[in-house]
């Protein structure tokens, strides 16, 4: 309880200043740490850990999908995360879990404000996404076998999304090999929110107090993981992932514009389906006594006709046994979906004969890189002489795309046990 | 990364695709590896290393966020992968 409380009085303290989320925050925690309370008593439910987790994003472009692929990509995120994990062991000695994960997002960006040009603040200038998550699973040790069961919402001002999730892992008799599943499905809806000048006689803004008879479409998401991880040496381990998923609905977004080679616009029109298939490798190598390896490679192939790869190498150095400096450095490359075609500066490219057209540069040919580095303290008798302050990471990155947008990403993790 | 920049994009991916059938097979590899010889749990102390995890770090979570949001390419990074717009 005391470590609770802890982890509690640290995050609001970070969010000193954001009154909003911590009011929000306040109350999400007191409804975890009064369960808690009632919780310990009956259910002998054991505190494990806490993860505060605070990060800001900012970027800049000049390639917005909202007015047609030019203007301004100027955003920022503000995100709040408390994770807390429970376990209580039951007669047959299998451990459950319970993991509950508050997150909160407050957003500005501009672009969004060119949904509604002729108004000062459109829906979406501003929002706040809010995403908590539940998830309960069982190790048992005699087996080998963990599964479980999540549950996770989303909600944003025109967004709202349910999402249910169920694994299973087996852990090999020499504890080297481990396979798992898992299985997921996000059934979303969307607002569809339209551009001023492209909206139908008398069809609603979107905005608070004119919503009366627009449109709701479902995006719903189906997504399976299968992965291996593999202890080879006492230094090496290595892991691969294949993650298919299917998603179905409206997959375009309704306030895209979308400008013809004639001068007309329309918004944005995708397929109603898309089937994506990305195989991932992790591999971590102990080098020496104070570097390790830490390496990721992601190949990815759609139906929407989109090939990427990804590479992100990071190398943390152990400057003592309890503080280690990690520079990273991460590569995308992707080419464009069938159906882009960029703005050209006067007008689009697309013609009114195509069946589904985009300017959203996000799907693109390009390349991004992502860099910077990471420091993590974690000493035996806890941060700050708090014993239950296990470690401290914060890292900063860089991020940058071939078509001119820029961004920048802090990020602090503190972690109470 | 100057150099990086100047490479024809159309080439790299080219060069890149041409290895999928590979990247597949190798993941079945992979999948049927066994060690040559089995690491004792008395040895694993490096493989238990926090920093050794086959996992992202929890403070990526949010920059796992913009890559899915900013990129058309999601998945088997152990991120999210579906659920919420990311539409601005």
């Amino acid at each position: 309880m005391k470590k609770v409380v802890l982890a509690i009085g640290l995050y609001c303290s970070l969010l000193h200043g954001v009154k909003a989320q911590q009011t929000l925050f306040n109350r999400s925690v007191s409804q975890v740490s009064s369960s808690d309370t009632t919780d310990y008593a009956k259910r002998r439910l054991k505190f494990e850990e806490a993860n505060i987790v605070t990060g800001y994003y900012d970027q800049d472009g000049n390639n917005s999908a909202i007015t047609g692929g030019h203007g301004t990509e100027k955003l920022t995120d503000l995100a709040n995360s408390l994770e807390l994990r429970f376990s209580k062991l039951d007669r047959y000695n299998r451990t459950h879990s319970i993991t509950a994960d508050f997150n909160i997002d407050q957003y500005t960006s501009a672009s969004s404000d060119n949904i509604d040009p002729l108004t000062i603040s459109s829906a979406s200038r501003k929002d706040t996404h809010i995403y908590p998550s539940i998830a309960w699973s069982v190790k048992d040790d005699l087996l080998g076998t963990t599964h479980g069961l999540a549950y996770s919402f989303s909600t944003e001002y025109d967004y709202k999304s349910h999402g249910f999730t169920a694994s299973y892992a087996k852990l090999s008799k020499d504890k080297n090999t481990e396979w798992s599943f898992k299985g997921g499905a996000f059934l979303d809806t969307y607002m569809a929110i339209l551009p001023s000048e492209l909206r139908p006689a008398n069809y609603p803004s979107g905005a608070h107090g004119d919503q009366r008879g627009i449109d709701y479409k479902p995006r719903n998401s189906y997504n399976a993981s299968f992965s291996i991880s593999q202890v080879i040496t006492q230094r090496l381990q290595v892991m691969a992932m294949i993650e298919p998923s299917f998603q179905e609905g409206l997959l375009s977004t309704p306030f895209h514009r979308v400008y013809f080679t004639n001068g007309n616009s329309t918004i944005e029109k995708l397929p109603g389906t898309r089937f994506k298939l990305p195989v991932g490798f992790r591999l971590s190598y102990f080098m020496g006594d104070n570097t390790i390896i830490r390496a990721f490679y992601r190949a990815y192939i759609d139906d929407w006709g989109m090939v990427a790869h990804t590479a992100n190498l990071e190398v943390p150095y152990k400057i003592s046994p309890f503080f280690s400096i990690s520079p990273f450095y991460r590569f995308n490359i992707q080419g464009r979906v069938d159906y882009f075609k960029p703005y050209d500066g006067v007008n689009g490219q697309h013609t009114t004969k195509e069946t589904y057209y985009t300017s959203d540069y996000d799907l693109s040919s390009f390349t991004s890189q992502f860099m910077g580095a990471g420091i993590r303290l974690a000493p035996p008798g806890g941060l700050a002489n708090i014993v239950n302050w296990n470690s401290l990471e914060l890292r900063y990155g860089y991020y940058t795309r071939s078509n001119g947008m820029i961004g920048h990403s802090v990020s602090l993790n503190i972690k109470i046990k | 990364m100057m150099i990086i920049a100047s490479i024809n994009q159309k080439t790299l991916l080219q060069v890149l695709h041409k290895p999928m059938k590979k990247i597949l097979f190798y993941a079945i590899l992979v999948g049927s590896l066994s060690s040559c010889t089995v690491v004792k749990e008395y040895q694993k102390s490096r493989i238990n290393d926090s920093e050794m995890e086959l996992s992202s770090r929890k403070s990526e979570k949010f920059e796992q966020a913009f890559y899915l949001y900013r990129e058309g390419a999601s998945g088997a990074n152990g991120g999210k992968s579906g659920g919420g717009c990311g539409c601005n």
